[in-house]
């Protein structure tokens, strides 16, 4: 039977399943044939914080979704065309998220009364009429899965297992992905168990052919290779970005790389991936808590290593103390916040960008420290290096607000030319020549940051510590003006950064618009996706997005005033808008939402537009 | 000789424990036989903490407890440095008791100097973590509800590998203990008594009254008999304690030989437990010296051995593309 094979330009997957189903496993494999196949993609990872939540409830449903499509896209898209429920609670937890019209593949297996029931499904959504506006493709997953390994020598449980693989079988051939990818995957991880590796990889091709020859799925769907700019092109989630950004950043500072951790959700998938870079020289140390997990890291970094510690907001809270005190020590250390829907523990393996405040402020005392955030997954890797130079160059503390949208979705990132990347070598203090008293606290009259004298180095042995600085010798002062002054120094030095970063730019294509949209952090996406809809429909709206938190850039203020309205985008309560409005008095319009998830970009278009319409 | 007093004024109490412990480490630094730039002091918060600023090293004053944790990282990335962490029973016991007890554990090349004073001194008198049952102060008028901590015990428990105790009195004492943890490859645990003139003067008078202190104090020699005065000694009881009995009636045989280096750490436990009831029988010296593998050891190994597997570093380049990648033209 030849099968017709339909062009279209973009499609929105979701799949979803119990826990236990192998979710993220199979959205991460049909995501890595979508990239080899060169379709520019966005992903969406969203899961239960629970290890194993009980089977078959909407608590324990975990999904991935994946956007891919023949042009360049900016978010995993608001609502999927293609629902993919391997149980009733998968389809109850995301049914209400699907547009009319969008197709359902439900694997009828688990529609049994006591499933149903477990979810509070009164009657069968596949027998009454409560999916109608839906295409839905009733395929029994798990039987035929069982059917088709029958002759593997492996537990029931194991071939019931790999249902995922048959799923991952039809989507990949309702799409046309390349499959070898896949089965290269399945060699690795199961190489040590030839009898499983079979079973999977059989699942898998009988899924496929399921697809090719049943007449339930009689169209096939092509999406083009997107034109994306010539390079080598690899996927990557933020913590991965992240990951590599440090690495980088000690190659290129030539600061041996030292991580302070403590493992906490988001953020821990960086701690794993440094710890497996022990040949680069990467130092991983998993401390008993989150402040050992930071003071360690400030302990490195007195020795002269880039000192880095990773955590959420839970932890971030926990690292305040020692943040004070690299402030005070003036010495390089970064700290990663991965963010997650707070306060207290909140929801750990939700997003949100509430943390904001709490990286300007959260500290005792006039305590500045330089934040960054980066915008989308493959920015991570750009802004660990730019808080590496920063941190390095004015020896100071940074922070990257990153969140847990950024750190789990992925997108394909063009690999950058290392040689392009900048030069971050640092100048250690040596002797003086003329063997004179060495000065600690003496400032470097451009950046105003101290010498970094590292123990090893004979005649520069100074104490440093959390009292108040003499200004020059570091030795202790209580003295009033020399507080004030020093008190001052640091913020001048930090402040005086943004001489150093560029302006922001304003993505205005007209040049007449009279609404500016900003944003900061992982908002980019739903911001651009939500913007291009209304300049589609004949809106003009100029955009702009934030990177450098503290300091702005120099021009914020200008370009603020330069337009009519300005909107500002945040998941939470107006953080970045209470900023604005007390640094340059502009009356900037939030919109907000906290609910663990991305903006939907069609929100934000009718937001915009709306602001637009009251101009 | 290298002097290694810096140029600050040393402000303490007058008659305060730490002058002569600062003057027996001043004295001591030279025989260690480290150049003073690779020695590094860092401390936490309390009086105690001052001491990084009366050493002509490299030193931190940091934060309160947390001087364990800051001195893992400093360690763990150089270990050619000699780091010592100074702290006291509030800072070390109280606020940073996990990082102390992780440290230990972990077997990180420091050397750790616990003063005891058993009392709050900077923030003016409150009981520590480390005061009897029922010591009225500022923040206990009726008397502390806690039962104290016996810092060797509890560092024994954590598993550290060098643990002694020693009296700011007795320099001679101080010195030889500070040059055995020196010695000793990983962590060492020091607690030094040390009195507190103003908040808690006279707390271990019972070891320094010349008339009392002989027949309390028991000396630890590895390899010799373990004797309190002249005619008693430490024998062991039915059930593994340690006892103190009359020579004449037991036998000289009878007594224990102080042995350090024994790996089951139940003897130096049991020996730690001796100075109860209060001050009855206080062991010094070095209560346990065992070597296992340090903890920047082993990741300094581990970094070796990962370059040897992959035949040297990596190429950032071939980092950031590795895994699946693709071309486009």
């Amino acid at each position: 039977m030849t099968k017709q094979v339909q062009q279209i330009d973009r499609v929105i997957i979701r799949f979803a399943g119990d826990s236990g189903d192998g979710m993220q496993l199979t959205g991460d494999r049909f995501t890595q044939e979508t990239a080899s196949f060169g379709n520019d993609l966005s992903t969406l990872p969203n899961f239960p914080a629970e290890i194993r939540a009980p089977a078959g409830t909407l608590p324990g449903v975990s999904s991935f979704q994946l956007h891919f499509a023949d042009h360049d896209i900016m978010t995993p898209g608001d609502a999927p065309n293609v629902l993919v429920a391997m149980n009733p609670a998968a389809l109850k937890a995301n049914v209400d998220d699907l547009p009319r019209g969008a197709t359902v593949i439900v694997n009828t297996d688990e529609f049994t009364k006591r499933s149903l029931a477990k979810v509070g499904y009164e009657s069968d959504p596949l027998s009454d009429d409560s999916l109608s506006e839906f295409k839905v493709s009733r395929v029994p997953l798990t039987s035929m899965t069982v059917k088709a390994l029958e002759e593997f020598d492996i537990s029931k449980k194991d071939s019931q297992r790999a249902k995922n693989m048959f799923a991952l079988g039809l989507l990949s051939w309702m799409y046309n992905r390349p499959t070898e990818g896949t089965l290269g995957f399945l060699k690795s991880k199961f190489s040590g168990k030839p009898e499983i590796l079979a079973a999977n990889v059989a699942a898998f091709e009988a899924g496929w052919s399921f697809g090719e020859t049943t007449e339930d799925f009689a169209v096939s769907y092509e999406v083009k290779p997107a034109r994306l700019p010539a390079g080598t092109y690899r996927n990557i989630t933020g913590n991965l970005a992240i990951s590599y950004g440090l690495i980088a950043g000690s190659q290129l500072s030539g600061l041996p790389l030292f991580l302070g951790s403590y493992p906490i959700t988001p953020a821990s998938d960086i701690l794993h991936e440094l710890s497996r870079h022990k040949h680069m020289g990467v130092r991983t140390f998993q401390a008993e808590d989150e402040i050992a997990g930071v003071g360690a890291a400030l302990g490195a970094a007195f020795g002269g290593s880039l000192g880095v510690t990773t955590t959420s907001g839970p932890g971030m809270v926990l690292k305040a103390e020692s943040l004070g005190l690299a402030v005070m020590t003036e010495l390089p250390l970064l700290v990663i916040d991965v963010q997650r829907a707070g306060p207290s523990t909140g929801m750990p393996t939700k997003t949100e960008q509430a943390d904001l405040l709490m990286a300007m402020f959260g500290r005792n005392g006039e305590s500045p420290v330089p934040v960054l955030a980066p915008q989308s997954p493959s920015d991570c890797f750009d802004v660990a290096i730019e808080a590496t130079r920063i941190a390095a160059k004015y020896r100071t503390p940074v922070i990257v607000l990153s969140d847990g949208y950024l750190a789990n979705g992925s997108e394909p990132w063009r690999l950058p030319a290392v040689a392009d990347l900048p030069d971050l070598s640092v100048d250690f203090a040596s002797p003086s020549e003329d063997g004179g008293e060495f000065r600690p606290y003496d400032r470097d009259p451009e950046t105003l940051a101290r010498p970094w004298a590292v123990p090893g180095t004979p005649g520069l042995e100074h104490r440093i510590g959390g009292i108040e600085k003499s200004d020059g010798t570091g030795n202790i002062s209580y003295s009033p003006a020399n507080h004030d002054l020093m008190v001052r120094s640091r913020q001048a030095k930090v402040d005086g950064i943004a001489r150093d970063i560029p302006e922001l730019e304003v993505d205005d294509p007209t040049g007449d618009a009279e609404v500016l949209v900003l944003g900061w952090g992982g908002t980019y996406g739903s911001i651009g996706a939500g913007v291009r809809r209304v300049r589609r429909a004949g809106g003009k709206v100029a955009q702009a997005h934030l990177r450098h938190l503290n300091p702005f850039p120099e021009n914020l203020g200008a370009v603020l005033r330069s337009y009519d309205r300005v909107l500002v985008p945040e998941i939470n309560l107006g953080q970045l808008a209470m900023l604005l409005r007390s640094k340059y008095l502009v009356d900037v319009i939030g919109y907000t939402k906290v609910r663990g998830l991305p903006f939907k970009a069609e929100e934000l278009a009718g937001v915009v537009q709306e602001v637009i319409d009251r101009v | 000789m290298k002097d290694f007093k810096s140029d600050q004024e040393v402000r303490w109490c007058p008659g305060c424990g730490d002058y002569a412990i600062l003057a027996a480490f001043q004295g001591f630094l030279p025989e260690l036989g480290v150049p003073r730039e690779n020695i590094v002091i860092v401390s936490g918060i309390g009086c105690s903490s001052r001491f990084p600023y009366y050493l002509s090293t490299y030193g931190m004053h940091s934060i309160h407890g947390r001087a364990p944790a800051i001195a893992t990282g400093l360690a763990s990335s150089r270990p050619d440095l000699s780091v010592w962490v100074i702290t006291g029973d509030g800072d070390g016991l109280s606020i940073g008791g996990n990082h102390l007890i992780h440290a230990l554990r972990r077997n990180v090349n420091i050397n750790v100097l616990l003063f005891n004073n058993r009392i709050y001194g900077l923030t003016k008198g409150q009981y520590s973590p480390t005061s009897e049952p029922g010591k009225v102060t500022k923040s206990s008028p009726m008397g502390s509800l806690d039962t104290p901590f016996n810092p060797v015990s509890l560092a024994l428990g954590a598993e550290a590998g060098f643990v002694a105790r020693t009296v700011d009195s007795d320099r001679k004492h101080v010195t030889s203990v500070l040059r055995a943890a020196a010695d000793h490859e990983g962590a060492s645990f020091v607690e030094i008594y040390q009195n507190c003139p103003i908040f808690n003067d006279d707390a271990f008078e019972p070891l320094k009254d010349p008339g009392e202190r002989d027949m309390r104090l028991l000396r630890m020699e590895h390899g010799e008999p373990l004797r309190v005065g002249g005619d008693r000694g430490v024998v062991q009881g039915d059930y593994g304690e340690l006892q103190v009995a009359d020579v004449a009636e037991v036998g000289e045989d009878a007594l224990l030989r102080h042995d350090a280096h024994r790996a089951d750490p139940g003897y130096a436990f049991a020996l730690s437990r001796m100075d109860y009831p209060a001050f009855e029988h206080v062991p010094i010296g070095v209560f346990r010296d065992v070597d296992r593998p340090t903890y920047d050891g082993r990741m300094a190994e581990q970094l070796a051995q990962a370059q040897a597997e992959r035949g040297g570093k990596d190429e950032l380049a071939a980092l950031l593309s590795s895994g699946d990648t693709w071309t486009v033209d």
